[in-house]
Order: C-alpha cells, then sequence, then structure tokens
C-alpha cells in the first residue's frame, strides 16, 4: 500500500523502488523506534522511581522529560572504547546484529490495517525466526569481549534464550491452528469487532468451542507472556545482565553508541514482543469497543485509532514488564531452565492437545 | 564454669611435664603462660575434654614485647556450653618467632595467625596456608606492628612516605 | 578407519579446564573492595579464595600513637555501617580496664543508640540483600527507613555516619530534648514498614528458593570458625552476647533471641541467616521502647575522666554488634597511649566460611551466601 504509492511518488522506476524500499524500512525506525525507546526508557526510570518511593529525574525540563535525551547525547560523545584483546570485527558487528535482529521483527508487526511493514504470509513464524538472530549477536559480544564476565553473561543468555523459544512456538502453534494463518494481519482481522472476539477470550464466534477454548487460552497467554519475558532477558529472568553477579553480562566491555545500541534493542525486543502477545492474544490493534471513526461516519479516523489502541495495548505489557522487573528478585540459572523445561514446555504441549481437540469438535 | 585457677589444675594434671604458670597480678582477667611449641596440644585437650569444653576461639594477638625481647600470642578461649573464658599466652624469642598452629583446633585461628604472621612476623609452624593477609603479597619490608618497624622508603617504586 | 584417526577420536572427547574468576575488587556484589578467586567448573564452584587487604588503613598501628580518647573517632571507621557499635564496645573496654561506673542515664542512651544503630545496620543488610538477589526495590525501602535513623543520630550528635558520640565514661552531647518523641514516632512507622519489606522480599518464592537450603553453616562448623553474631543465630542456636555475657543494662530489658528454624529449608541456609535480621530488628525495637520508658536523668559527662591512665595490664572485652561478636584486646603499659590494641572483627571471622559454604554452588550462590553473611570490607581490613 504505502510502498506502492511511494514507487508512483519517485517515479516507477528501479531506483524508485530502492527509495520507496529504504523509505519504508526506515520508517518505523524514526516514527516509531527511537522514539519508543527514549520514551521506554524514561518510563522506566519513572516507573522504577515511583515504585521505589522517589521521584526519578526531576531536573532536566518538567518532570525530567528531557533526561533521555541528554542520556543519549551523552553516549554519543563518549569513548568507544576497544581493549587491545577484544576480537574487533566482532566485538564492533555484535551490537549492530543484535539491533537487526530485534528491528527486523517490526518488519512484521501490524501497526494498523494499513500500515504493515511487509505483510508476509508466515508472519509469525518470520518473527520467531529473525528475533533468533539475536542470539548470535549476544554470543558474538560475549565472545568477543574477551572478559569472562561477558562469556558467562552471552552463554547463560543463548541458553535461555534457546529455551525459552520451545514454549513461545508451541503456543503461537497452538493459534495458527485455531485461526489457520500466520499472518499476523489476518489474525489481527479475524478479532475485529469487541474484546470478546479477541483470541485470549476464545476468538470470534459464539459457538461452544469458543468457551471450551477460554481457560486454554488464558494459560497460553500466560506461558507466553512469561516465556517473551524470558527472551527480552528482563526480571525474573534477567540473568544473562545479572548486574549483581555478572557485572552486567555481555555488555560489560561495551561504551559509547554500542552499548547504546543493545540498549536501544532491548527496549524495542521488549515493545516487540509485546506487541506479538497483543497481535496473537488481544485483537492487535483492534479496538475493544468500537471505533469513533465509524460512529461519525469518519473512515479516516480508524487507523489513527486503531494505532493508537495498538501503542497502548504494547506499552501496557511493556509497563508490566517494568513492574515486575522492580519487584521481583532473579531466578538462578539452573531454576531459570528448569521452569522453562520442566513447567512451561509440558504444560504448552497438554496445552496445545486440549486445543486441538476442541477445535476437531 | 570454672575459674582460671580449676582450669590450671586440671592442666597440670593432665600435662605434668608443661610448664604453665598463672599471672593473677592483672587488673581484670588472669592470663594463663604456657610454651609456644606445646600450644597445639594443649588447645586441642582444652577443647576436647569434658571438664573444659572450649570450643570456640574468641580472638588471637599477637604482641611485640620488645623490652624483653619477645612475641607473645594471646588466646581468648571461651566455652559455649560452659560459658567459662580463659586467656592464654605464649612467648618466643623476637629472633626466632616460632609457634605451634592452633588452626586443626580452631579453624577460625586460620587468619588470626595469618594476621599475627602478616603483622607481626610470628611463624605458626604446621599453618596450612601462612601467606600475608592485610599488607601486599610482596610487602618485603618487614612487619609492621612491630615496635622498631620503619616504613622503607620506596615500595614497588612507589615512594611510602608520600 | 584408520589407526591414526581412531585415536584421534579418543584423545578429542572434550577437554575442560577449570576457570579461574576474579569476582572484585572491583563488583558491584562483593560489599565493599573484597576480592574473591573462585574457581570455577562450569558454574560451579570448586573453590574460593578470599584476598582481603585492600582497606587496610592501619587502625592498630595508629591506635598506638593515639591517646585513648582520640581513638573513639578511629573506631567508628571499622564497621562504617554500626559506629555505635564499635564505639560502645571500645568505651566498655577501657571502662573495664580503669574501673570506671558511669551514670545510668549514659548506658541507657548507649543501648537506645546502639540498638538503633542495629536496625539500621540490618537495614542494609536487608537492602543489600535482596539488590544481589536482584530485587532492588526493597534496597530503597529500607535505605528510606535508615534515612530516618540517621536522622536521629544526627539529631543527637551532629553526624549522619561517623558520630564520635560515645566517649570512654560519657558521651558527647546528652539527648536532644524532641529525641525520645521523634524516636517513638519512628518505631510506630518503621513497624508496617518492616512487614511490607517481609511481603515483598522475605517470603517470596523466588527468593525462598534462591535462598533456601543454599549455603548452610552447620552449628558446629560455625562455633569452630568462631563465626557469631546473626550467622551463628541463623545456624540455629540461641548465642548472643548481650545475653551469655551481659555487658550495660541489657539485663533490664525483656526481648527474645530470634534463632534460624530453617522454615523453607534447612536449618543455618542463607534465607535463615537473612530472617533472624528481620527479626532481630522487631526485638531492637522493644528495646529501644522500654530503654525510652524507663530513661533515667542524669548527668552524661560526670564520669569521663580529665586525663585516661590506665593502670598497667591487659582487657579483652566484647559487645553484641549488627554483624556479631566485636572484641577489643587492649593492653596498657600505663601511658596514656595504649601499647597495643588488637580488634576481634565480627566479619574477618565470619568471612574465612565462604569457601566452606561455596563449594560445589553456582556463581550466583556465591552472592547469595556472601551477602547472607553480611560483611563490612571496614572491618575486616580494619
Amino acid at each position: 500500500m504505502m510502498y506502492d504509492f511511494l514507487v508512483d511518488l519517485f517515479g516507477n522506476s528501479a531506483l524508485a523502488n530502492i527509495i520507496a524500499g529504504t523509505i519504508q524500512s526506515l520508517l518505523p525506525l524514526f516514527v516509531f523506534i527511537l522514539p519508543f525507546a527514549l520514551f521506554a526508557v524514561y518510563l522506566e526510570r519513572k516507573v522504577s522511581a515511583h515504585m521505589q518511593d522517589r521521584l526519578g529525574p526531576m531536573r532536566t525540563g518538567w518532570h525530567g522529560w528531557k533526561q533521555t535525551i541528554a542520556d543519549i547525547l551523552k553516549l554519543i560523545q563518549k569513548e568507544d572504547i576497544v581493549a587491545k584483546d577484544n576480537d574487533r570485527l566482532l566485538f564492533n558487528l555484535a551490537p549492530i546484529i543484535v539491533f537487526a535482529g530485534s528491528y527486523a521483527a517490526f518488519a512484521a508487526i501490524p501497526f494498523t490495517s494499513i500500515f504493515i511493514g511487509t505483510e508476509v504470509d508466515l508472519g509469525i513464524f518470520y518473527i520467531i525466526a529473525v528475533t533468533g538472530i539475536v542470539v548470535a549477536g549476544i554470543l558474538m559480544a560475549g565472545w568477543a569481549s574477551n572478559n569472562k564476565y561477558s562469556l558467562l553473561g552471552s552463554m547463560r543468555s543463548v541458553a535461555q534464550i534457546i529455551s525459552y523459544e520451545i514454549p513461545t512456538i508451541l503456543v503461537a502453534l497452538s493459534l495458527v491452528m485455531i485461526s489457520g494463518s500466520m499472518n499476523l494481519h489476518t489474525l489481527s482481522e479475524q478479532q475485529t469487532g469487541y474484546a470478546w472476539n479477541w483470541y485470549i477470550f476464545g476468538g470470534p464466534g459464539s459457538e461452544l468451542s469458543k468457551f471450551l477454548l477460554i481457560p486454554s487460552m488464558l494459560v497460553g497467554f500466560l506461558i507466553i507472556y512469561i516465556s517473551t519475558l524470558a527472551e527480552v532477558n528482563r526480571t525474573p529472568f534477567d540473568i544473562p545482565e545479572a548486574e549483581s553477579e555478572l557485572v552486567s553480562g555481555y555488555h560489560t566491555e561495551y561504551s559509547g553508541m554500542k552499548f547504546a545500541m543493545f540498549f536501544l534493542a532491548e527496549y524495542a525486543n521488549m515493545f516487540a514482543v509485546s506487541a506479538i502477545v497483543v497481535a496473537l492474544f488481544l485483537g492487535g490493534y483492534q479496538s475493544p469497543i468500537g471505533y469513533l471513526g465509524d460512529l461519525i461516519g469518519a473512515k479516516w479516523m480508524i487507523p489513527i485509532e486503531q494505532f493508537s489502541w495498538f501503542t497502548i495495548k504494547g506499552v501496557f505489557f511493556v509497563f508490566v514488564q517494568m513492574w515486575l522487573r522492580w519487584t521481583l528478585p532473579r531466578l538462578r540459572v539452573d531454576q531459570l531452565m528448569a521452569v522453562s523445561w520442566k513447567y512451561l514446555i509440558p504444560i504448552a504441549f497438554v496445552n496445545l492437545i486440549i486445543i486441538g481437540l476442541i477445535t476437531l469438535l | 564454669m570454672k575459674q582460671a585457677e580449676e582450669i590450671l589444675q586440671i592442666l597440670k594434671a593432665n600435662f605434668p611435664d608443661s610448664n604453665l604458670e598463672l599471672k593473677t597480678d592483672q587488673p581484670t582477667e588472669p592470663i594463663l603462660v604456657a610454651s609456644p611449641l606445646e600450644i597445639d596440644k594443649l588447645s586441642m585437650f582444652l577443647r576436647d575434654s569434658s571438664e573444659l569444653l572450649f570450643d570456640s576461639l574468641m580472638n588471637l594477638s599477637g604482641v611485640d614485647e620488645i623490652k624483653a625481647n619477645l612475641l607473645s600470642v594471646y588466646y581468648h578461649l571461651e566455652s559455649t556450653k560452659l560459658k567459662h573464658k580463659i586467656t592464654l599466652k605464649v612467648s618466643t624469642d623476637r629472633n626466632k618467632p616460632e609457634v605451634s598452629t592452633v588452626t586443626e583446633v580452631w579453624k577460625g585461628a586460620d587468619w588470626h595467625e595469618r594476621e599475627a604472621y602478616d603483622l607481626f612476623g610470628i611463624i605458626f609452624l604446621n599453618h596450612p596456608d601462612l601467606r600475608r593477609i592485610l599488607m601486599p603479597y610482596d610487602w618485603d619490608a618487614g612487619y609492621p606492628l612491630r615496635k622498631d618497624y620503619e616504613n622503607p622508603e620506596f615500595y614497588q617504586g612507589m615512594k611510602v612516605p608520600y | 578407519m584408520s589407526q591414526e584417526s581412531s585415536l584421534n577420536t579418543k584423545s578429542s572427547a572434550i577437554r575442560t579446564e577449570e576457570m579461574v574468576l576474579n569476582m572484585g575488587p572491583q563488583h558491584p556484589s562483593t560489599h565493599g573492595v573484597l576480592r574473591l578467586e573462585l574457581a570455577l567448573e562450569g558454574e560451579i564452584i570448586t573453590n574460593v579464595i578470599p584476598h582481603i587487604g585492600y582497606l587496610h588503613r592501619c587502625f592498630e598501628k595508629h591506635c598506638e600513637a593515639m591517646t585513648y580518647p582520640q581513638i573513639v573517632p578511629y573506631t567508628d571507621r571499622m564497621d562504617y555501617l554500626a559506629p555505635m557499635g564499635n564505639e560502645f564496645g571500645y568505651a566498655i573496654a577501657m571502662e573495664k580496664l580503669l574501673g570506671i561506673q558511669v551514670p545510668e542515664r549514659v548506658d541507657y542512651i548507649r543501648v537506645i543508640m546502639a540498638e538503633l544503630q542495629r536496625i539500621s545496620s540490618h537495614l542494609v543488610a536487608l537492602g543489600t540483600y535482596g539488590a544481589d538477589i536482584g530485587a532492588f526495590t526493597p534496597f530503597l525501602y529500607c535505605f528510606r527507613d535508615r534515612e530516618k535513623i540517621l536522622s536521629l543520630f544526627e539529631m543527637t550528635c551532629g553526624a549522619r555516619l561517623l558520630y564520635n558520640y560515645i566517649w570512654v565514661g560519657g558521651l558527647s552531647h546528652d539527648l536532644h530534648p524532641d529525641f525520645v518523641r521523634k524516636t517513638r514516632e519512628f518505631i510506630k512507622e518503621f513497624r508496617p514498614n518492616l512487614k511490607e519489606v517481609n511481603d515483598l522480599l522475605s517470603h517470596n518464592r523466588i527468593f525462598i528458593d534462591r535462598t533456601a537450603n543454599v549455603g548452610i553453616l552447620p552449628v558446629d562448623t560455625a562455633i569452630n570458625y568462631g563465626v557469631s553474631g546473626p550467622n551463628l543465630r541463623g545456624s540455629g542456636i540461641k548465642w548472643d552476647v548481650r545475653k551469655e555475657d551481659p555487658y550495660s543494662v541489657y539485663h533490664k530489658f525483656d526481648y527474645d533471641i530470634p534463632v534460624g528454624e530453617g522454615k523453607y529449608g534447612t536449618v543455618g541456609d542463607s534465607w535463615d541467616r537473612y530472617y533472624v535480621r528481620v527479626l532481630e530488628m522487631e526485638e531492637s525495637c522493644k528495646i529501644v521502647e522500654q530503654a525510652l520508658d524507663q530513661l533515667p536523668e542524669g548527668d552524661v559527662q560526670s564520669a569521663i575522666p580529665k586525663r585516661i591512665k590506665p593502670p598497667i595490664g591487659h582487657v579483652y572485652s566484647r559487645v553484641e554488634n549488627p554483624r556479631g561478636d566485636l572484641g577489643y584486646f587492649i593492653i596498657s603499659d600505663g601511658s596514656t597511649s595504649p601499647y597495643r590494641v588488637k580488634v576481634r572483627a565480627p566479619s574477618f571471622v565470619s568471612m574465612q566460611i565462604m569457601n566452606e559454604l561455596c563449594k560445589g554452588y553456582m556463581v550466583a550462590d556465591v552472592v547469595t551466601i556472601l551477602g547472607s553473611i553480611d560483611i563490612v570490607l571496614g572491618e575486616i581490613d580494619r
């Protein structure tokens, strides 16, 4: 949609295709991810501060809203330190790969019914696959840093992300079974109407099977939320960073902009996984209460409303992630594996079978 | 609960050859003076004898008695079961300061003895790991808590009295 | 397959190697400048060698050049989380050597200060323990309450961290007229806050999983090592200098000595050591309340000697500091400065059990165990 528009704008040529592609791929970065990361860092500070009986940044601007901008400026100016024994190539490449991995996931996330980076039919599959690249980046960072803490952190991280991908995939699979589609756009479209059409409440329709699905869907929702939490290394699963044990894990040796890349990737990832959870279970960009645009007959308003709903839902789950981070202690590495392999995966399997049987009805 | 006199009698009965002496001319607790090379056997007895049961070493401190040309070690013992206490003292020649270790008896003595070695240069015979503890491992200017200690001019090329 | 390649497969069985990890001296969870040399098999600990001395400030050597009253501010700097306790211990030892009887008001104020200090020190222990395990929020809740105690101290003697308040034979200042009221207010506010910390941290499932059955210290080993204070009581023995060897006016108060019970695991595990501290804060509140009720009138400086010149001799005296049994061994040669001062620092002794406790656990547990022992490097290195 948007791509065609841009191609027309630049005169239909090969060059126009490239320009249009570049613009479209950079759009989410500058319109959404960077502002979101800035906002999320600010939110994190304020949320943690208010949970801890303090105020957080207060001096730069009104309630410190300029604080993250100042931080980014500081990070840009910082000296980029590469130690003598670091593996230069991998060391420089790692933050880019990590960021690219989490950024690429945004391509298939449907923000509204009219804007979606690329509407791939294998949306869920694509996102899960592409976020897997992050693992390689983290391992590279840990290895290239030539630091034992970094190495331990990256090893833990890899083990953790791979383990927790399994329950995520199993739950996503159960949704694919119900909806019959891997396309996130289609999935969101199916959950149109009101909140009870969301998959967390059994999906659209009003047959018996919908009501039978509700408990399984709630279980599936919890599993996917817990495992995505682990995939983005947030508390209680932040053992790869574990600042009290491993100093700060795989990015111990990074400074300046490269550190900022990891930081940006972390916050982008937080939103990406929340977006997946929202798209799968909570109606994606669909409004739970109908659209104002429909009511007053202004069709052009609907995408804006959809975008707002999507962002609100996503940010809500980002907030929950922060909430958990500032409340819970962290697990030990073996306990973390136990949670995944002994609890989440078997439950997800059983859940998958139950959902399969219900859909057969 | 036993007084120092009774403890001395018990020890004398069990170690007839030892040179034990009770100094009571102190303003506070009396001190039991023992010989430095027998202190490990004595301690083992103090810990294990059912009448004494000194299961805890409260403190172990080295002291430099420069006027008498001696280095001494004070042991403050306590029994958590029988609730009595005793202070032991051993003195050794300043030029060849050797004392038997009590780490076998009370494991907590390990670091205390290392500290006494570090700061006074008292050699604890058979100590499992007699290294410096508070000072740098490569400190070679002597033992700082000795009364005749003087700061070295340089340490690792750095000026010491800066 | 040729002879050579079959040999090759044999020898190419994965070669593993012990990794040595230096934790510290600059590390977020070593509670100061401690260096732990960890030998690791994967993430499993095979050996721990603590290296101390980075904060060695020659307290004992300094003392030999100071007069007796000049030593008081130096004692503050040992266990910098509980300076009142350090001063208290020094004052008790010196009074024993000099044979001074202090006015009753002085004793009561000292006990109040020491118990408030115990609460504040345990709050730091709790908060940092939570932070070690990854829960950062309780840390700030604890520090909020600690600040209130420090304000009470500031009101009394003008300093928030290093007080120079308890002198040999007396105190530097009498209480501020508002002190009693504000302390009562503090205790009233503090009790619900303590419950909040308990709900947030102590009984949190993840916290229990991390600390229960980790770093179990049997009571015999603890006594053999000379471990004292909450670490010893966590192993399930009711041993407290305040009860066993009463000093000052502690015998006049009614309070309990909490011990570890192995509520979520084995007796003597990290959770027990932690929880003993939580319970002790409540007992300290009780003592402070009783002391405030009975606080007598009097002059706090009447017994301060003009010139301290103790008789030739030695004294060993100890008090129950927040970290355990703090002993002062002072030898006097009859002059105005001591011949020798040795401090038996509770953390110095407790630190030795690290190797015993950590073997076979994981890297993350080293932090758990170290936090549960609650060391202060200022006191270890002196």
